[in-house]
């Protein structure tokens, strides 16, 4: 349709971090409450958790507050998706000759670096309070390729959220469970201290897998076969929360 | 008017139809435009107005009919009817975060135009923004962001502009600026289409006038024409009063340049 779909993306990309920029409390506010639950966890819950390991109580937690961070980040990205449906501003660049895809896929890579600069807050926050890692730069590359994944899976049912809501509140009200996950997950506790049936639940749940790959590149202790269960559910999450978007979108630009 | 020359019409419509849900819209609407004239579209709210705006500009499918804008059929080559037009008018969908400078260059680059920031500051100055060009569009009256809608609508000179209710919630002065750009966007070629709920604007304004009825074009022509349709005029001795706009007016300062 358009020869210029790199382009009209990289400019309909520049608006949105334009719009992060002038209201840089988007990121903050995503950052603050991952870094009150680690201060909070740490410094008041963490005496009393026993996590097996001698390490720090903030290596163990970190992962999940990451999780967290990213869970909440997205709220803002359905927020942003529903505000230009709502203000035209989306019907104008329709009904102009660009690829639509563009519109779609400048919100995603605008949720990409918004959250990462909020993952960025919490780890050098997180670095603040004692958290030390050996990692390899490998290991580092690899941990940010699986926070990446994570990030589109969950801003593809952003946008799934953003543009079948009906009002601001029930654009971002999608992300409450998913901030809710981690904590019936391994990224607090060790699972094997929960009673049966949430036991069962909380390893057989994406986070548990995700969290426990992530501290284990962190603490550089082998993956196993944990790290392909976490990518499956990324892939798996990744791959119905585009197709669910994009058959969404397709409806709604008719 | 310059006189277009024997073109095809720049918009045709046939038979459109669209419903939603149980509630028929659009029952068999068909018109011309032609090139080059400002065509008002004029019905009451909930006329249908905005859902065939939203067809012609390839937002929304028809269930049943054809249109084609600017010789591309809207169904079958919507990428033709979207370079060839631009989208403005009632909900003024203008960036708020961004100012009225970065609102244009952002779509002159959309449109792949050379030198977007020269662009952007020639609208500027056209439509007397240029000392705001640097505040955010958040903080504009209605009449500015309007006239920014419309500056961005002629980036890349679309041959065709629609502008959906372009003067609705605007104050009287505001309403003159926009009849104002409107005309000299005609004057220079481009065919406006333009939808109203205001009698006097289409009087002003419009070449022909169609009027939307319950989802049909209830009838079609020029003012003249539609005059015709009233028993010849009698003549009767009025007092003439001022009307409350003309006071309005003289008291604020009269902004108007071409009296009508």
């Amino acid at each position: 349709m358009s020869t210029h779909v790199l382009a009209d993306t990289g400019v309909l990309t520049g608006r949105s971090l334009r719009h992060i920029l002038r209201s840089p409390d988007t990121i903050i506010t995503t950052a603050v409450t991952p870094i009150a639950l680690m201060l909070l966890f740490v410094y008041v819950f963490g005496g009393a958790i026993s996590t097996g390991s001698p390490d720090a109580y903030v290596n163990y937690m970190l992962p999940g507050i990451l999780l967290i961070t990213i869970a909440s980040g997205v709220a803002y990205t359905a927020y942003r998706l529903f505000l230009d449906l709502q203000g035209g501003i989306f019907e104008r660049f329709q009904s102009m000759p660009i690829a639509r895809s563009s519109v779609l896929w400048a919100h995603v890579l605008t949720s990409l670096a918004a959250n990462l600069a909020s993952v960025a807050v919490v780890v050098a926050v997180a670095l603040a309070m004692g958290f030390r890692t050996g990692a390899s730069p490998a290991a580092w590359l690899a941990v940010a390729g699986i926070l990446v994944l994570f990030t589109l899976a969950l801003t593809w049912i952003a946008v799934l959220a953003g543009l079948s809501a009906k009002t601001v509140d029930g654009a971002s009200a999608f992300s409450y469970p998913l901030i809710f996950l981690p904590f019936i997950s391994s990224a607090f506790v060790p699972t094997d201290s929960m009673p049966g049936p949430v036991a069962w639940f909380a390893e057989n749940q994406p986070v548990t897998s995700i969290v426990d790959t992530i501290r284990a590149l962190f603490a550089q202790e082998p993956v196993g076969t944990g790290i392909w269960i976490a990518m499956a559910w990324l892939a798996g999450i990744l791959v119905a929360g585009y197709a669910f978007a994009i058959a969404a979108y397709r409806r709604k630009a008719a | 008017m310059t006189a277009a020359r024997a073109l095809d019409p720049a918009i045709r419509v046939q038979g459109i139809e669209k419903s939603f849900k149980d509630l028929q819209v659009l029952r068999g609407v068909g018109f011309e435009v032609k090139a080059g004239s400002i065509f008002a579209l004029l019905g009451s709210n909930g006329a249908g107005k905005t859902t065939l705006v939203r067809i012609l500009s390839t937002l929304l499918r028809p269930d049943a009919g054809t249109a084609s804008v600017n010789g591309f059929d809207v169904g079958a080559e919507p990428a033709g009817v979207r370079g060839s037009i631009s989208l403005g008018g009632q909900f003024a969908a203008v960036d708020e975060v961004l100012t009225g400078r970065e609102n244009l260059v952002l779509v002159a680059r959309l449109r792949h135009v050379k030198d977007p920031g020269a662009v952007a500051d020639s609208l500027l100055a056209r439509f007397d923004l240029a000392e705001a060009g640097d505040r955010r569009a958040a903080t504009y009256s209605g009449g500015m962001r309007r006239r920014l809608d419309i500056a961005m609508s002629l980036i890349g000179d679309p041959p065709v502009i629609f502008l959906d209710e372009p003067t609705t919630g605007l104050d009287p002065q505001a309403r003159i600026e926009v009849w104002q750009t409107i005309r000299q966007l005609a004057g220079g070629g481009t065919t406006v289409l333009l939808t109203t709920q205001y009698l006097d604007e289409a009087e002003q304004l419009a070449d022909r006038i169609a009027i939307l009825h319950q989802g049909t074009i209830i009838q079609n022509g020029t003012l003249a024409e539609l005059k015709q349709l009233l028993p010849p005029a009698k003549v009767e001795y009025v007092e003439k009063q001022p009307s409350l706009e003309d006071v309005f007016l003289a008291l604020v300062g009269d902004t108007r340049k071409e009296p009508r």
